[in-house]
């Protein structure tokens, strides 16, 4: 099923949690609404469930007003961050919950119910919980569960709030390579919110990037870190360097020293020049267009970070592979191999 | 430093320094004196104030016998006490149950102008004194009051009869249940309601398979406090009764009119009904506020 969104607009009291929101989503597709907390992502997965009603705006689905239908008619699987799994029933029982609330003329038999719920549990790989306890279950259990109910209701559109928000790092990393394979065997529409960069990029097909109620770029996982389209998102995904400049005649000034690099068509002004940390060439004290001296050396994994402190008058950080040599207190030159720049200071 | 080397030279000296250390450092380790005599100054203050009352209520009920005892309770006036005590509690606590389960449901689930007010009003009759909440009936039901003419009119006798017992009582004991359910339910949040709606739960199937199961126990605590209150009610019952013998005197006017009457074991034998009312709800209490806890949210 197809998702759209058109001018969704949202506040609470005197806050703008959406500000005009267009989106549409292709049938089963896997797509990750990435923010900050504050930027609206949840909100706007809590439109689409019809947990939360838009000021202005649609939602279809596959076309037709999703705004008539309450949150009950809408079909739609929706897994909340703390799980909201029933405590006071079982494993069993939470999965059931949505089969057994149908209207007595669709309602399946006990046994259907059973077989169904085998299934569901067999598929989330904890069929050997059935009768426990949430409050009994760890976390990646828990969220598992929350995911078998979602999907005992059949729902045409699959919707994740920070699914892995209250993980621990191992065990998230588990479940979205799962999640992964998961939506790739049910082909369901889905939608999930997360604040983790590694997450939404390694996850989903495509990316969603919000800030302050608005999208700021819609793109593959490459699209979004090889060309942002915006400083916000530049600044979001990945690590950067920022740095201030001021764009005049053409050429990219740093406190009143002109780089040599082309502005690659900025407007003039106060701009501001963004590189990703491992796209800084390192050369000798006289080469480059940027020059400093290391002020401090770590290593971790397959590169190691250095902080430069440059005589334009800015401390930046690099990462450098191991192989090459920096001791602190060498002077260095240093070259952008990438680089954008964003109008604004 | 200073400490290896202590260790190496004279291990158990530095042992028993650091055992004292660890003591001095305890912030529970008061001395044993001071310990002891907090311990004894709670005991005998309870036992003064809280066990010593209780054990009299007993022995003055039983001074003459259990067959004095029996007789007492047997009696036609104290009989009636007891159906109409039981009757005015059950229509109250009903009533209140209902009314605290939506008071509570809405304050926790929802938000609406207005919200903090209501959670001010439902805490008016605690802060009120129950003889003032009885003279509010009066002046809204007596002969001379706001609705009076209107009533006799009609011939509908609300004061000094059952209807009037139960609405005073109604009163006083409303709060109990919605306190009881209001933090709990704002902690568990509506979360769970939410995934049963998402899920294609009706109203009616989310309120009677997701939240209510949740409070139960909060519903039971809630019940069993406004129960209490509604059988022991004393002051705002007494302004309204009219004390008319053998019909609108409940227990605790009851034990007031025999106690003035110099009935000691009547008296008393009455009160140890409403003391042993109050004992086993003490210990229900206790039972109901371990599964509150289980109730709470730790998934958090």
């Amino acid at each position: 099923m197809t998702i759209e969104a058109r001018g969704v607009v949202k506040t609470f009291g005197s806050f703008k949690a959406l500000d005009g929101v267009d989106l549409k989503v292709a049938n089963g597709e896997l797509l990750a609404l990435l923010g900050p907390s504050g930027s609206g992502k949840t909100t706007l997965l809590r439109i689409i469930a019809g947990l939360e009603w838009p000021d202005a705006g649609e939602i279809l689905f596959d076309g037709e007003n999703a705004l008539d239908r309450g949150a009950r008619e809408r079909h739609v699987g929706f897994v909340f961050q703390h799980y909201a799994l029933f405590r006071h029933m079982s494993v069993f029982e939470n999965v059931a919950f949505g089969l057994r609330v149908q209207p007595r003329s669709i309602r399946k038999s006990e046994a259907q119910i059973r077989a169904r719920v085998k299934e569901l549990l067999d598929l989330v790989q904890l069929d050997w919980l059935a009768d426990r306890y949430p409050s009994q279950l760890s976390g990646g259990q828990r969220q598992r569960i929350a995911l078998a109910r979602a999907l005992a209701i059949e729902p045409r559109i699959l919707l994740l709030d920070e699914p892995f928000g209250a993980l621990d790092a191992k065990v998230r990393k588990e479940l979205r390579q799962w999640l992964r394979t998961l939506h790739h065997s049910i082909n369901v529409t889905s939608i999930f919110v997360t604040h983790d960069q590694e997450e939404a990029l390694e996850v989903a097909h495509r990316v969603v990037v919000m800030d302050k109620g608005r999208i700021e770029q819609v793109g593959s996982p490459n699209d979004v870190y090889d060309s942002p389209a915006t400083a916000f998102v530049h600044g979001f995904i990945g690590e950067s360097i920022m740095l201030p400049v001021e764009i005049t005649g053409g050429a990219v000034h740093l406190n009143g020293r002109p780089l040599d690099i082309a502005a690659e068509g900025a407007a003039a002004g106060a701009s501001t020049l963004f590189v990703r940390r491992h796209d800084m060439l390192i050369g000798p004290a006289d080469s480059g267009t940027l020059h400093g001296a290391v002020t401090h050396v770590r290593s971790f994994g397959p590169v190691q970070r250095a902080e430069i402190a440059l005589t334009e008058g800015s401390t930046i950080e690099i990462d450098a592979p191991r192989d090459r040599e920096l001791r602190i207190g060498d002077r260095i030159g240093l070259k952008p191999r990438h680089y954008r720049i964003f109008a604004g200071g | 430093m200073s400490i290896e080397m202590t260790l190496q030279r004279t291990p158990d000296a530095s042992a028993r320094s650091l055992a004292e250390t660890a003591a001095r450092r305890d912030p529970r380790a008061e001395p044993t004196v001071v310990r002891y005599a907090i311990i004894t100054l709670a005991i005998a203050f309870l036992s003064i104030f809280v066990v010593l009352p209780l054990v009299v209520v007993f022995v003055e009920a039983f001074g003459k016998g259990i067959s004095a005892y029996l007789s007492a309770l047997a009696d036609p006036e104290a009989l009636s006490a007891i159906r109409l005590t039981l009757g005015v509690a059950a229509v109250s606590v009903g009533t209140n149950l209902v009314f605290g389960l939506a008071a509570a449901w809405a304050i926790a689930k929802f938000d609406f102008p207005g919200k903090t007010f209501l959670i001010t009003l439902i805490d008016l009759p605690f802060s009120v004194s129950p003889v003032i909440s009885g003279l509010v009936f009066v002046l809204l039901f007596g002969a001379q009051g706001f609705f009076g003419p209107w009533l006799q009119a009609h011939d509908l006798q609300i004061l000094f009869a059952f209807p009037g017992i139960t609405l005073a009582t109604i009163f006083v004991t409303f709060p109990f249940v919605a306190r009881a359910l209001i933090p709990l339910m704002q902690e568990q949040g509506t979360q769970e309601e939410e995934a049963a709606i998402s899920l294609g739960a009706s109203g009616l199937q989310t309120f009677f398979r997701v939240t209510l199961p949740n409070i139960k126990w909060g519903v039971l605590y809630g019940v069993l406090l406004c129960n209490a209150r509604a059988m022991g009610e004393f002051g705002a019952v007494s302004v309204v009764s009219g004390h008319i013998r053998g019909e609108t005197n409940t227990m605790p006017l009851l034990v007031e009119i025999l106690y003035n009457e110099y009935q000691m074991v009547a008296s008393f034998a009455i009160a140890s009904l409403l003391a042993m009312l109050a004992l086993i709800t003490l210990i229900a209490k206790t039972i109901l506020e371990r599964n509150i806890d289980g109730d709470l949210p730790h998934d958090h």
